[in-house]
This record gives C-alpha cells, sequence and structure tokens, in this order.
C-alpha cells in the first residue's frame, strides 16, 4: 500500500486512533503541521536576520558610538557597546546568511510549497509524508547549528555569505575558524532538507493531483513552486558539494580552493554562484506565483494570460541556468564571456516583463479589492518593477564594473528580496493565515503595517541607490574613514533611522499573527471568496484534507464567469454550460 | 488498495507519471545526485586542466589492477541486482533472495576493498592533503618517477584532494547503499516482498545501479586518464 493510499485511508476511516501531542504536532507527517512548523521556525529566523541587520545600520548611521543598550554584547563583540570591525564581518555574514537560507528560503518553499501544494491539487497529503518531516527535523538542528556560531571562539563566519575563497578557506585571513567550519556544515545540512522536500514536492505534483486537474488547471502559486522545486533539486546539490569541499580545505588539508596548493579560488565562484543564480529564482519564483493567485482573487478577474505566465515561469527558471557569470563581472574571469552572460542576463527581463504587464492587466478595470493581501500583492509588483530595473544597471558590464560592490547592489537585492519576496511573503502569510488557523489577522492593524512598512522600506533602501552611485562600499565597516563619504553620512542615517523605524513597525504584524491565533474572527471556509480547492475545506482543513476526492472541471481563476450568480466558481463547481476547461 | 494495483501509478488520480511513486521519487532524487556528482567531477576537470604536473601518470600512485577487480565486483552486483529484482517479479522469491544476499555481501566488498586501497595509499603517503614528505611516494616523486610536473611532491596538492573526495563521496553513496540492501534483504526474508508488491527491491536497485555508473565514470577519469 502507498503511504498516500495509507493517508488517504486514513481520512476515510476518519480518525479512528487519536494521535498522541508529540505525534501531532512535533513530529507530525501531516503536511499542514509542517507547513505552519516551518512559517514559525522560518519567522523566528527573520527576526534574528532583522536584528543582526539593525546593529549593522547603526555602525553605519552612527558609526563608533556605543549601541544604545550594546553593553548587554560581550567583550568579543562590542566592548563598551561599540561593535568591533570582526564582529562586523560576522554580522554582515550572517545577517545574508539567515536571511536567504533559513528566512527567505523556507518562508516561500517550506512553508507554501508544503501547505499548499497537497491542498491546491487536492491531494490528502505529501506523496511521502514522513519524508517531509525529515526535511523539517533535518532543517531545524541546522539552524541551530548556524546560531551556535555566534557563541565559539572566533566568533561566526566573517567572509560574507558567498565565502568567498581564499578568504573563507584560510581562517588567518579572518581570525574566524570554527565559526566558518559550523558555516559550511549548517548549510550543507540544510542542503539535505532542502533536496528532500523537493524531491517530495516534485512528486506531489505530478502523482497526486485530483481527478480534472490538468496541468493548465493548476494554480500559478503550484506552477511555481513546482519549478523551484526542480531548481532547488538541481542548484541545491551544487552548494552541497561545494561546500564540502571548503570544509575539506579546511580541515582534511586538501587544496581545492586555495592558490597556495595549486587550487582555484574562481572555482568557488563558478560553483557558489551557479548554485546561487538558480537560487535567486528559488527566491523570488514562489512569491510571483502567489502573487499571481491574490491579484487574480483582489481584482476579480482571470489573470490576464495564464499560459504565458507558466511559459514565463519555465523561461525565468530556465535562463537562470546560464547567467551566473554576472555575478563575477569583477572576478578575474575572462571579460569575453562577460558579453556572454551580459546578453543571457538581459534576456531575462522578457519574461519578467511579460509577467509585470500581466499583473497589471489582470488588474486592469478589475473590480478590485484592496484587501490586506492584495495592498501587498501589488506592492510586490512596484516594487519587484524598481529591483529588476537596477537589475538591468548591474547586468551591463560597463555600468556594473562601476557599481560593482556598491550600496547599489545593496539596494537592488533588497528591492527584489525584501520588496519583492518578502511583500510577498507578507501577502501569502495574510492570505492563507485563516486557513492555517480558522481564523482572520486584523484588517486594519494588517494595512497600518503594510502602509508603515512600504513607507520605511521605500525611505531605507531607496537612497542605497544614491549611495552606491556615489561608490559607498557594500562591505565596510565605518565610512567615516573615507573623505569621499564623509558628505554621505547624512544619507546613511536617514537609512538607518528608517530601518529602526521599519523593524520597529514589524511588532504590528508580530502582535496581529499571535493575536489573530486566539482573537481573531472566525474565517469560515472561504473568506476570501476564492476558487483554489484548499477553500471548499474547512479552516484549519481536517488531517487527509477532503472528504471525497475533489473533482476539478476549470482552471482556478473563474472570477466574474458569466452566468454564474457570485463572482467566484470553486474549482471543484462546474461551469454553467458545463464544460471543462482549462485556465484562462 | 489491492497488491497487485501497488506497484502501478496511484489510482483515482489525474495521469501522473505512469509509475507509483517511490519509483518516480528515487528517479527525481538521483537527478540531485547527479549535479552533486557534477559539482565534484566538474571540479576535477578544472582542477585538472589547470594543474596537469599536480597528476601523477596513470597507474603510477593508484593500483590499477586492484581497482579494476573492485569494478568488475561492482558490476557484478549490478547483475545480481537486476537477477534479483527478475526473480522478484517471477514470484521466484527463493532465487530473490539469494540474489539480494549476494549483492549485499558483494556490494560491501567493494567498500572493504576501497578501505584497504585507502590504507595502502596512506600508508605509502598519498593523502588528502598531497603527497607526505619523506613518505616512498614521495621518494619516488623527487626521482621523477611519479610522472609529476615538478620533483617538489607538494605539486600534487590538487591530486589527493580530488581523488580522495570523488571517492570518499563514492564510497560513502556504497556504504549507505549497502545498509539499504541489507535492509532490503532482511524485509525479504520476512515475507516483506511478493510478486506483485516488490517496490522496495526496484526503488533500492534503481539507486544501486546509478551508484555503479558513477564508479565507471570515476575510474575512467580518475585512475585510466
Amino acid at each position: 500500500m502507498t503511504s498516500v493510499a495509507a493517508a488517504a485511508d486514513h481520512a476515510h476511516h476518519g480518525e479512528t486512533h487519536e494521535l498522541s501531542f508529540v505525534r501531532k504536532y512535533v513530529f507530525s507527517t501531516d503536511h499542514k503541521v509542517i507547513g505552519i512548523q516551518f512559517l514559525l521556525m522560518s519567522l523566528v529566523f527573520l527576526f534574528v536576520g532583522g536584528l543582526l541587520a539593525m546593529l549593522i545600520r547603526w555602525q553605519l548611521g552612527f558609526p563608533n558610538e556605543p549601541i544604545p543598550g550594546g553593553a548587554a554584547l560581550p567583550e568579543t563583540m562590542a566592548p563598551g557597546g561599540i561593535l568591533l570591525p570582526e564582529f562586523y564581518n560576522s554580522l554582515v555574514t550572517m545577517h545574508g546568511t539567515f536571511m536567504i537560507f533559513f528566512a527567505i528560503m523556507p518562508l516561500l518553499v517550506g512553508v507554501f510549497g508544503n501547505y499548499l501544494i497537497p491542498l491546491k491539487i487536492g491531494a490528502p497529503d505529501m506523496a511521502f509524508p514522513r519524508l517531509n518531516m525529515w526535511s523539517f527535523w533535518v532543517a531545524v538542528p541546522a539552524g541551530i547549528l548556524m546560531l551556535s556560531g555566534f557563541f565559539v571562539e572566533g566568533g561566526h563566519a566573517a567572509a560574507g555569505w558567498t565565502s568567498y575563497a581564499p578568504l573563507s578557506a584560510v581562517s588567518e585571513y579572518t581570525g574566524v575558524s570554527a565559526g566558518q567550519k559550523i558555516w559550511l556544515l549548517s548549510i550543507a545540512i540544510l542542503g539535505l532538507s532542502s533536496i528532500l522536500g523537493a524531491t517530495n514536492y516534485i512528486t506531489t505534483v505530478v502523482q497526486l493531483r485530483a481527478p480534472g486537474m490538468t496541468w493548465f488547471r493548476l494554480p500559478l502559486s503550484i506552477w511555481a513552486l513546482f519549478i523551484t522545486a526542480i531548481l532547488v533539486l538541481l542548484a541545491i546539490p551544487i552548494l552541497s558539494g561545494a561546500a564540502i569541499m571548503l570544509f575539506f580545505d579546511q580541515t582534511l588539508g586538501t587544496h581545492f580552493f586555495d592558490p597556495a596548493g595549486g587550487g582555484q579560488p574562481l572555482l568557488w565562484q563558478h560553483l557558489f554562484w551557479y548554485f546561487g543564480h538558480p537560487e535567486v529564482y528559488i527566491l523570488i519564483l514562489p512569491a510571483m506565483g502567489m502573487v499571481s493567485d491574490i491579484i487574480a482573487n483582489g481584482s476579480r478577474k482571470p489573470v490576464f494570460g495564464y499560459h504565458s505566465m507558466v511559459f514565463a515561469i519555465i523561461a525565468i527558471a530556465f535562463l537562470g541556468w546560464i547567467v551566473w557569470g554576472h555575478h563575477m563581472f569583477q572576478s578575474g574571469m575572462n571579460p569575453r564571456l562577460g558579453t556572454g552572460f551580459m546578453i543571457s542576463t538581459l534576456l531575462i527581463a522578457v519574461p519578467s516583463a511579460i509577467k509585470t504587464f500581466n499583473w497589471m492587466g489582470t488588474m486592469w478595470l478589475g473590480s478590485l479589492r484592496f484587501h490586506v493581501p492584495m495592498l501587498h500583492a501589488i506592492s510586490f509588483v512596484a516594487m519587484f518593477v524598481i529591483g529588476g530595473l537596477s537589475g538591468m544597471f548591474m547586468a551591463s558590464t560597463p555600468v556594473d564594473i562601476y557599481i560593482h560592490d556598491t550600496y547599489f547592489i545593496v539596494a537592488h537585492i533588497h528591492y527584489v528580496l525584501f520588496g519583492g519576496s518578502l511583500f510577498a511573503i507578507f501577502g501569502a502569510v495574510t492570505y492563507w493565515y485563516p486557513k492555517m488557523f480558522g481564523r482572520l489577522m486584523n484588517p486594519f492593524w494588517g494595512k497600518v503595517h503594510w502602509l508603515l512598512t512600504f513607507v520605511f522600506f521605500n525611505c531605507t533602501f531607496f537612497p542605497m541607490h544614491t549611495l552606491g552611485v556615489y561608490g559607498h562600499m557594500r562591505r565596510i565597516y565605518d565610512p567615516t574613514q573615507y573623505e569621499f563619504l564623509q558628505p554621505l553620512m547624512g544619507i546613511n542615517r536617514f537609512i538607518t533611522i528608517s530601518a529602526f523605524l521599519l523593524f520597529a513597525s514589524q511588532i504590528i504584524f508580530v502582535v496581529n499573527f499571535v493575536m489573530g491565533w486566539f482573537r481573531g474572527a472566525r474565517a469560515g471556509e472561504n473568506p476570501w471568496e476564492d476558487n483554489g480547492l484548499e477553500w471548499t475545506v474547512p479552516s484549519p482543513p481536517p488531517h487527509g484534507n477532503f472528504a471525497t476526492v475533489p473533482t476539478v472541471h476549470h482552471g482556478p481563476y473563474e472570477y466574474s464567469a458569466p452566468g454564474v450568480v457570485e463572482d467566484y466558481l470553486p474549482q471543484n463547481r462546474p461551469l454553467p454550460d458545463g464544460a471543462g476547461r482549462d485556465a484562462r | 488498495m489491492t497488491h497487485a494495483a501497488a506497484m502501478r501509478a496511484p489510482a483515482g488520480r489525474e495521469m501522473g507519471a505512469g509509475v507509483y511513486n517511490e519509483k518516480l521519487g528515487i528517479w527525481v532524487f538521483l537527478g540531485s545526485e547527479v549535479m552533486f556528482f557534477t559539482a565534484l567531477i566538474g571540479s576535477y576537470i578544472i582542477l585538472r586542466f589547470a594543474n596537469p604536473g599536480a597528476f601523477a601518470h596513470p597507474g603510477k600512485v593508484l593500483n590499477i589492477p586492484i581497482t579494476a577487480i573492485n569494478t568488475f565486483l561492482l558490476i557484478c552486483s549490478s547483475v545480481t541486482m537486476v537477477k534479483a529484482f527478475a526473480a522478484a517479479n517471477m514470484g521466484d522469491m527463493g532465487k530473490m533472495k539469494l540474489y539480494l544476499v549476494a549483492t549485499t555481501l558483494i556490494g560491501a566488498s567493494f567498500v572493504g576493498v576501497q578501505v584497504y586501497e585507502y590504507l595502502h595509499l596512506i600508508h605509502a603517503g598519498f593523502l588528502p592533503s598531497g603527497i607526505r614528505e619523506g613518505s616512498e611516494l614521495a621518494e619516488l616523486a623527487v626521482a621523477g618517477e611519479l610522472g609529476l610536473g615538478s620533483a617538489d611532491p607538494a605539486v600534487a596538492g590538487v591530486y589527493g584532494s580530488s581523488f580522495y573526495t570523488m571517492t570518499g563521496f563514492h564510497g560513502f553513496h556504497v556504504t549507505c547503499g549497502v545498509v539499504c540492501m541489507a535492509y532490503v534483504t532482511i524485509k525479504a526474508f520476512r515475507g516483506k516482498y511478493t510478486q506483485a508488491d516488490h517496490r522496495g527491491i526496484e526503488v533500492v536497485g534503481l539507486y544501486w545501479h546509478f551508484v555503479d555508473l558513477v564508479w565507471i565514470i570515476l575510474f575512467t577519469i580518475v585512475y585510466l586518464v
């Protein structure tokens, strides 16, 4: 008997035996519980990453002034409340590491991959529920290990989130020995979790779609998560391999990346970015998919150009494999290669623009509902356009040579990763929160949180473009050391204050999230009047999800269909003419 | 679900890959394994082209005859694996158990020979960090017997690095395979597999053949070229 059949069987027989608390909420094999576990874990790491960013911003805005309350930090980090340069390097490294590997990636792939895939395709659970449990319980020790690096001798890894060799390979260069090894081990362990998860997602989407859920009736969120899972599956092992080789360089005395022993530092960069650029799309494609769902819902119209949206996702994922060299224009790589990488990178603008215009086309003449997820989704589109356009600057070699490794890249990555992915995550969490917990988050405070985040986000990150064009270096401990950066200190202070306010605004989200759990209004089955299969079952859905296997009649975006009384039509209800139909 | 249906795609679902979940799952997982070994083998190719002098002539450091026998062993284990699966398909459970035991034992002996090879190499002075100073191999290197680009044994650093990392990770995979094979064999002796449902054997078998294939590539590019 397959595990799926087992899960389905279980649902049919009802709760014949009550699971213990540990099996139900800790070592659960239910994809919904695992999704929520990932949500709580990654929100903790999102907070940790944010906290590190606040320390970085303090140092850049008020260099060599004691941090308020900084006396609590140990002598090895900030004697007298003033950050040490070595600790600053660790902060920069770990802010990037936590945000990318332990916050955004699990939030998009771990949380919504787990929670949405079985529900949206009409499956009782994942194809391999036990493997799914393992993918979470492998990620937790990886996270704890990564946190532990702060407390070892020599401090945490300090070679940047990219861990460029030989800086990372030779401990004398950064003064960090144990921290860097912990970093590599943790990344390799987390990679195993991602690979297990991706195997599960791919198998589930291929095998467990409900009858009638053809490929072109899949919601765009599922398409995006499916393509993302393929990227994870193929990209993460490259990072694991590279991390293990670097780990051996540090422990076994191998010479992969150390030029003194015949190794190739550029090899690390090639391996890292061969993983790293698909990773960029791992961090944005699921966001794009979920935003498509939310925008269609908020516009009460079918997604404009469903098929082109799907093909754009596939095109972005494919092109993502042949552009890694654009991270290395300045690395000493053959400059003629740069031209090829520049062209392939600029090509990505085409599918990205298709998606952007389709989102606008979806909203065009729709009867818009500005609910909180919709506000976040629209912000996603707007911020993604700014981040995408600044990406064009860096993709062009002549411009990149000038702005490379300046604050311009910091602005760019935050416009796509915070302005893009994180806005989508806020939207998606608010959107599926009622399904997860059965209660709604408070819409008023949701809007306040959105507005403050939107304003302070732009105040924080937009001026960074200016800093970058003036030549403000990306990883720099004390900008006042350089005369040409001194006139920019006003901007730096403005950014720091905005960043603190941005961080403070997130308290609203945390309180709203926690309060909604206890005090939120009862959501009912379908609070957003959406068409997805997950909205046809109770909130939260029972173990096994569907009482009977749903039959799917049409795509997920049949909003305002002619002849239907309501302006939505769940996928398991046939159209008035009775015809089955692809998504449109 | 009846046993006869167990080897087919999940029932009552939209048409997927036309195979049962575990079979698709292992193929997907092997996709990520391919990328992992690509990272290691690709790095080896780049390092070797960048430092041709770091790599000894074939057979000078590594023992080709022993490894060739080991390669033959691993290929034999793939044959017995196929035989076990075929016997299960035919419903000949006795033969299936016999071939599973054979596969496990041959696989374990491959690991054993590799451990012996490692010990021998380390004793001779070939380490992950290169050729140890003052060792037997270092003397040969100084005498120019190994075909290295320089008389200084330190030149062979990346040789040791890539050899041990690639063959080590392959050995680790074989070891995992032997553990899985032993698990499947024990299940077989407990009568858990039938002619209608022996998915575990097929899934472990697919992994086993993959590991075998990787070895054939590694043997060619690391030992023979």
